[in-house]
């Protein structure tokens, strides 16, 4: 039924695409955290100047699929003379970089809405006993806001991962030699569809899994005094979509 | 406008808005199926439902989206071929939209339980008592409350899927997308092509959002809610 | 609620493309074309094909009295669907290989063009490993040129392009060094256009090893078909259509036996 030879052959390619997955994820998702943080602050301040412009990028970038961005970045960009004239275009020559910068500003939109979801949530006592404190707003941001939703987030920051996770395999539209473009290659390769596809399938159920279960012992350890609470409100209320 | 490519751009959003149409349709039925299993009395729905959402939850679109299209098709074929019948198309159309059914009808699946849950158990039992068969418990007592409830997940839900829809053009649906890498291989403006559809995926995201917001005031209407 | 799902599910059944009851006498033919390699197959404003493969597909059409809907598919896609049947034949360019004879079954070939490199003019002297270690090649993926790179450029980098028309949009950007493409479409998709200005033919024309004309790819299961096209293409360059169709695109004879 299954040709195993054929999968075995391929595994080094899969391993390889692997690779590429996992490192685009990481450059992406770190860069996006560190741009969501002062978005989400921004986002959620009471001067207009500051919060309308981060709403319009963020309602622009999770308005649009990811693909029509990512295309715009790597075939779109190279319309134009005279960005290819610039410095930048040394960069924006490399699919890599396009798909890192088309990844990073989508999921920078979707981390910084979900920083400012919880910076909102805030119970309304922690920030009262900080200024109480006479703790400066620099101070209270550090101190206390900021951990403080970061924890409240990490639930939904963990399915924005995974979600990210799996829109990597848009990059092999770019020529991105990732996971899904190895399926793609062995499956036009060999016709086998259920060895190519099937193989891939495991590769990314395990990550997947993995990832949720990493998720699962950091909620357990960040978000153990949200606990009792939980448990008075019916968990199946809360809907599980992305 | 658009180098003569409008009437075929536009063309093309014909295709996507019918692609997202039918998907919803597709995955209300999934999502419905699937809340009615994880909240049945058999073991076997409970763990067919699990599955389903864990499936979907484990793999990109994309990769669900070719393993149904091709893989499906092998499938099929020789299904056909044992059977001794002829020939049986998967067309890209119906692969693109059986897809995305599957796909987001387990996250309504996930939104429709939390709303079935939120109907006091009462009004059923009181139903029933009434002499209210099932269908008539479900029409008549859940499905409106379903819709308050259901509501918020369903309009993330298809505000994600009207962009998830650009991926079936990967493969061969000729939807806005594929019409916009069509155009811009031949014009060699891309990004002009690029831009265009992305203002009207956000019209439609910004017009879904108004009809979603009147329709979430029209089914709360009577609830009341907590001053802040 | 049970009965509403089992309609919803027939009602879907029903609706997948019935199952045009192939008896195999091919009167109707789905035809796979790719539409992004111009003069031989491109899709106008119009969103409708046209070129050189499709009016040979037409032509054999008409010879074989069929009723034929064209289907356009990636190029990359291209032999796993025909196998896949999603379609009956291919007419997309595609040069008969021994690698592709082990998936499909190609007919006689009807056109024959040799490849060309194409860079930037002055860049390169020559197209030899040599001159072009360490640079970047652009060539369309899944192609024989593909494999050829692949065999014989091993210290040059590649970038895979999903279409022919792309390899000379991702030459043009930059992207790479050198493009090895079809001779004719790099001059009908670059050299001849306003974007073309500045780059050219680099070296002799390249003739792939094991390349022998371009036919059309049928199932290794439908020998009947093949058989069917090899006639209608013997008859229609005896009857004169295939040397109009070749002046209405090309200056110079493409026919296989040149």
């Amino acid at each position: 039924m299954i040709d195993w030879p054929i999968i075995i052959e391929a595994l080094p390619e899969f391993f390889q695409g692997l690779k590429i997955t996992l490192i685009l994820l990481a450059i992406s998702m770190s860069a996006g955290f560190v741009l969501a943080l002062p978005l989400a602050i921004a986002r959620v301040s009471p001067n207009p100047w500051l919060s309308r412009p981060v709403w319009v990028y963020t309602y622009v970038f999770r308005g649009t699929p990811l693909l029509v961005q990512l295309f715009m970045i790597y075939y779109g960009l190279a319309q134009f003379e005279w960005v290819r004239e610039t410095a930048a275009w040394y960069l924006l020559k490399s699919a890599w970089f396009c798909a890192w910068l088309a990844f990073v500003l989508n999921t920078t939109a979707y981390t910084t809405e979900i920083f400012a979801g919880a910076l909102r949530t805030t119970p309304p006592g922690e920030l009262e006993a900080a200024r109480s404190l006479g703790m400066s707003t620099v101070q209270i941001y550090m101190r206390i806001l900021v951990p403080s939703a970061l924890r409240r987030a990490l639930p939904q920051y963990g399915n924005e991962v995974v979600m990210m996770m799996h829109a990597t395999a848009i990059a092999s539209a770019v020529s991105l030699v990732e996971l899904t473009r190895v399926a793609r290659d062995v499956y036009t390769n060999t016709l086998m569809p259920v060895e190519a596809f099937g193989t891939v399938a495991v590769f990314y159920f395990v990550l997947t899994f993995s990832m949720v279960g990493v998720f699962k012992l950091l909620e357990r350890r960040f978000l153990v005094h949200l606990r009792p609470r939980r448990s008075q409100t019916d968990p199946g209320l809360v809907p599980n979509v992305h | 406008m658009l180098y003569g490519y409008l009437p075929a751009i536009l063309e093309g959003l014909l295709v996507t808005l019918r692609v997202a149409a039918l998907s919803l349709l597709i995955a209300v039925v999934f999502g419905l199926a699937g809340a009615f299993a994880k909240l049945s009395d058999s073991r076997v729905l409970r763990a067919v439902a699990d599955v389903y959402t864990t499936l979907i939850r484990g793999l990109p679109e994309l990769v669900l989206m070719l393993i149904i299209f091709y893989g499906g098709q092998g499938l099929v074929n020789s299904l056909m071929d044992r059977l001794g019948y002829g020939y049986l198309d998967i067309d890209p159309f119906i692969a693109g939209t059986i897809t995305l059914g599957f796909i987001f009808g387990a996250y309504l699946s996930e939104t429709f339980r939390g709303a079935i849950l939120a109907i006091p158990a009462g009004q059923m039992e009181a139903g029933s008592a009434f002499g209210l068969t099932g269908g008539q418990v479900f029409r008549r007592i859940m499905a409106p409350q379903m819709v308050r409830h259901a509501l918020p997940g369903f309009a993330n839900t298809w505000l994600v899927m009207v962009k998830a829809t650009a991926i079936v053009s990967l493969i061969g649906i000729d939807d806005m997308m594929h019409r916009a890498n069509l155009a811009s291989a031949t014009t060699r403006q891309p990004f002009t092509f690029y831009a265009a559809i992305a203002l009207i995926y956000l019209s439609i995201t910004t017009i879904s959002t108004i009809v979603l917001h009147a329709l979430e005031r029209r089914y709360s209407l009577g609830q009341r809610k907590a001053d802040f | 609620m049970l009965r509403k799902i089992t309609l919803a599910a027939t009602i879907l059944f029903a609706s997948l493309a019935p199952a045009s009851a192939q008896t195999n006498t091919w009167t109707k033919l789905r035809i796979g074309v790719e539409g992004s390699y111009p003069p031989f197959s491109q899709i106008g404003t119009d969103g409708k094909l046209s070129g050189f493969d499709i009016d040979i597909a037409n032509a054999v059409c008409a010879e074989l009295k069929a009723e034929c809907t064209f289907v356009q598919q990636e190029f990359d896609g291209m032999l796993p669907a025909l196998n896949a049947r999603k379609f009956d034949m291919i007419v997309a360019s595609l040069t008969i290989t021994e690698e592709r004879k082990k998936a499909v079954d190609f007919s006689d070939p009807y056109y024959d063009v040799p490849s060309r490199w194409v860079a930037k003019a002055g860049a390169f002297k020559d197209a030899s490993p040599a001159s072009l270690k360490g640079k970047k090649i652009i060539v369309l993926r899944n192609s024989p040129r593909a494999k050829y790179v692949a065999d014989n450029y091993k210290e040059s980098e590649v970038l895979l392009a999903p279409k022919e028309t792309e390899v000379y949009l991702e030459l043009s950007a930059g992207r790479g060094d050198i493009a090895l493409g079809s001779s004719v479409v790099s001059s009908e998709a670059l050299l001849k256009k306003p974007e073309g200005k500045g780059f050219e033919q680099v070296g002799p024309v390249v003739r792939l090893a094991g390349g022998s004309g371009v036919g059309i790819a049928v199932r290794k299961t439908d020998p009947d078909l093949k058989e069917k096209i090899n006639g209608a293409i013997k008859a229609i360059r005896a009857n004169g259509v295939y040397n109009t169709l070749q002046k209405k695109y090309f200056d110079f004879d493409v026919s296989p036996d040149q």
